[in-house]
């Protein structure tokens, strides 16, 4: 078929199933917006790249499928930057495709010319720079195979103007041959083995599910093994949803602003299950004091994550699905359900110690009643997204989340502005539900010019603001280890105003200063069909606690005023 | 290429990779980002024309040195990586010498130390000369060691290419 590289790509687009484009068009990537013109494919057009791609991420991880986000030349690739970063560092497919200079410019340092090649080459998968129309179909099918296969992440495909232009005749059977990236999917059953009879032989078994669990879709096996070892399961930031947060066994979130049951826990395990985690330094605190006496047994699909930062004694290269389905048919032959009565006592026992207290009230609402209230009147497939900072952390402490994918959040990268774009990604993907962007007011403000995107467009969300007028958690860190000297953390509450800032969009705004006013607004916002801002006043000197300090153990947990018994 | 560490052993690592522009950025970047500190790295084509093999040679513990070996598998353009062990690998590098041999007695010794290592004399100029050696990176290490007597000029050296001895090329896990 003889056609220009620009209709090639987008005929390729629609033949592996792209449904959205998130982007912004630009002078070298015009003729493939040309092209998309006479598409089906829905082109959400966003007022700044970095938005087109979180939501491309949120869209992703919401979906389970690959996000799409496309920019031109230069400093439209460029923008790309932070969210293709944020999507690598949590492993979530993406695919960018960028405009670059015709070939014979490349090198010239041409107007809006960037080597988006060199620059995103450390920040994903792979990237491609596609030199012949012919090239287009086998380096689509490519990109979007090496996007979603074995852990997951972001791939560039880099296409100068002259390509998009030029004819040629398009073969769009061609297959590609890819001599790499096989990954190891089934587990060995000789460390299955090994693996199951520690787990039947321990006496304090605990599994740690990380992000793995999510993205292989794995929380059935999950429960599933929990259950039947009578383990108790924590989780990392990225593994929330991965278990319902009001199973019995689940411990919650383990790591620097985990839960006191799931840190204290974990570290009396004399084996560790751990499945679908990197073991980051938030996570795991000090990696030499992590479950340092356990057995420790480590799933992952990426074999360069085993032993990266914490040695495993049993280590499984294999999909988490896999590998808890076999672990689990191993221990199911050998032995019954267990009880393990002692351990489960010990951990019920721990739980209610650890209780939280509520503190007295500091006169303002406070972000856990807010969060709760959020959960009461939310379904339990309703989607959240949080931004970077104390507001996230919050969130994935007093949200409980029930289901996979119900919770997004940057958690390798911490990319302040993540939330709201990439609640648009998720309500794009998943239109029936509902999405709230628990967000910070600095965080919100790095991105909130997509409330035109989300106007114009036609997506509402929701947002709340827990706005405390300062850059929260760097304050909060500058009350504990740098004696109160707020430098440049302060951001002078009231400015801007998000409730006119959300009407100066066509989006309803409210603020709240109490839990009523706060219950009220967001009922309203559950009514409304377009998207909503509200701006909840909370304290600036709210704690944020259990916490370990950076570099710690992690029973070194300072419980403060919340947490009770010892701290 | 960096600090040597001698208390580590010297560990080689031959690779397969993809013969397309932008292989060996991707290579010398994940090094870089990992900040494992590599001795040297050679590339070359291979007996397929699409096929290029790298070798890299690194002073490390086993932790560091599987890490390196994990994180290249992890590269798309990379196709089979094999540690090698030395004792059973064909290991040469080259070196160019350039020393100042003002007199006689210095060319004489000059001379003595060629030969002993195998070495040729290639280029030789009133003020300065020229001389090529090849072996193994430890052989070339005691050369450049001697020829420090004379005042080394200037110095290039390889990398090291190496060849597991086995008829069948390099074995050692498919990635």
């Amino acid at each position: 078929m003889r056609l220009s590289g620009a209709k090639a790509l987008v005929k390729s687009l629609e033949a592996v199933g792209v449904e959205v484009i998130f982007g912004i068009p630009g002078g070298a990537i015009l003729p493939t917006y040309d092209a998309l013109y006479d598409s089906k494919i829905r082109h959400i057009l966003v007022r700044h790249e970095q938005c087109a791609a979180h939501a491309a991420d949120g869209y992703a991880r919401a979906s389970g499928g690959v996000g799409v986000c496309m920019a031109t030349s230069g400093p439209g690739a460029t923008n790309l930057v932070t969210g293709i970063t944020t999507a690598y560092m949590d492993s979530s497919p993406v695919v960018a495709i960028t405009g670059q200079v015709s070939r014979g410019m490349i090198g010239k340092d041409a107007f809006q010319e960037a080597d988006i090649i060199g620059i995103t080459t450390p920040i994903t998968k792979y990237t491609f720079q596609i030199r012949d129309p012919r090239e287009v179909p086998k380096t689509v099918k490519q990109a979007f195979y090496i996007a979603s296969t074995g852990r997951p992440g972001p791939v560039l495909i880099d296409f100068p103007v002259d390509v998009q232009r030029e004819e040629a005749d398009i073969d769009f059977d061609e297959e590609f041959e890819l001599l790499s990236l096989r990954p190891t999917v089934d587990p060995h059953p000789l460390q299955v083995k090994k693996a199951a009879e520690l787990l039947l032989n321990a006496e304090r078994p605990v599994i740690l599910a990380g992000g793995g669990v999510i993205i292989s879709g794995a929380s059935e096996e999950l429960v599933r093994l929990a259950e039947y070892l009578s383990a108790p399961v924590a989780f990392t930031l990225m593994g929330k949803g991965a278990m319902p947060e009001d199973h019995p066994l689940c411990l919650g979130m383990v790591g620097m602003h985990g839960s006191a049951v799931a840190n204290k826990i974990i570290l009396e395990a004399d084996v560790l299950l751990a499945v679908g985690t990197r073991f980051s330094d938030r996570s795991t605190g000090k990696f030499e004091e992590f479950c340092k006496d356990a057995v420790r047994i480590h799933i992952d699909i990426d074999a360069a994550e085993i032993g990266k930062n914490v040695k495993p004694h049993v280590p499984i290269v294999a999909d988490a699905k896999k590998a808890l389905s076999a672990i689990y048919e191993a221990i199911e032959k050998i032995s019954p359900k267990m009880d393990r009565s002692t351990w489960v006592q010990r951990v019920k026992w721990m739980r209610e110690r650890l209780a939280t207290i509520p503190i007295s009230s500091s006169g303002s609402i406070r972000p856990k009643e807010v969060i709760e209230e959020i959960r009461r009147q939310l379904p339990q497939d309703s989607i959240i997204t949080t931004g970077v900072g104390r507001n996230q952390m919050w969130a994935a402490m007093y949200f409980k989340a029930y289901r996979p994918r119900t919770f997004i959040t940057s958690g390798g990268l911490g990319a302040m502005g993540f939330g709201f774009p990439a609640a648009l990604g998720a309500k794009v993907a998943k239109p029936d539900k509902i999405v709230v962007d628990i967000d910070g007011d600095g965080s919100f403000l790095m991105t909130e010019r997509d409330l035109a995107t989300s106007i114009v467009e036609n997506i509402p969300v929701i947002v709340v603001i827990l706005n405390d007028g300062w850059l929260g958690m760097v304050k909060y860190w500058q009350d504990l280890f740098y004696r109160k000297r707020y430098c440049a953390t302060c951001l002078k509450r009231g400015c801007p105003d998000f409730v006119k800032l959300a009407e100066a969009y066509g989006a309803n705004g409210f603020r709240a200063h109490t839990l009523d006013e706060f219950s009220k607004a967001f009922s309203e916002a559950l009514k409304s069909d377009v998207t909503t801002v509200i701006d909840v006043w909370i304290s600036p000197d709210e704690p944020v606690l259990p916490f370990v300090p950076p570099g710690r153990p992690l029973n070194d947990i300072i419980l403060g005023g919340e947490g009770g018994g010892e701290g | 290429m960096g600090v040597k560490q001698p208390k580590n052993s010297l560990n080689i690592i031959s690779f397969i990779v993809q013969n397309r522009p932008g292989v060996l950025f991707r290579v010398a970047w994940m090094i870089r980002r990992r900040a494992f500190n590599i001795e040297s790295i050679s590339v070359g084509p291979t007996e397929r024309p699409d096929l290029a093999r790298m070798t890299i040679t690194i002073y490390g513990d086993e932790a560091v040195v599987e890490q390196v070996v994990k994180q290249l598998r992890k590269l798309i353009d990379v196709i089979k990586v094999s540690k090698l062990d030395p004792e059973n690998s064909v290991i040469r590098e080259m070196a160019l010498v350039k020393v100042s041999v003002p007199d006689q007695k210095a060319r004489a010794d000059l001379d003595y130390y060629v030969r002993a290592f195998r070495g040729k004399v290639v280029d030789v100029a009133p003020d300065a000369t020229i001389v090529e050696v090849t072996g193994s990176p430890r052989k070339i290490d005691a050369f450049i060691e001697l020829m420090k007597g004379f005042g080394v000029k200037e110095l290039a050296r390889t990398g090291a290419a190496a060849l597991l001895r086995s008829p069948k090329g390099i074995p050692g896990e498919e990635k």
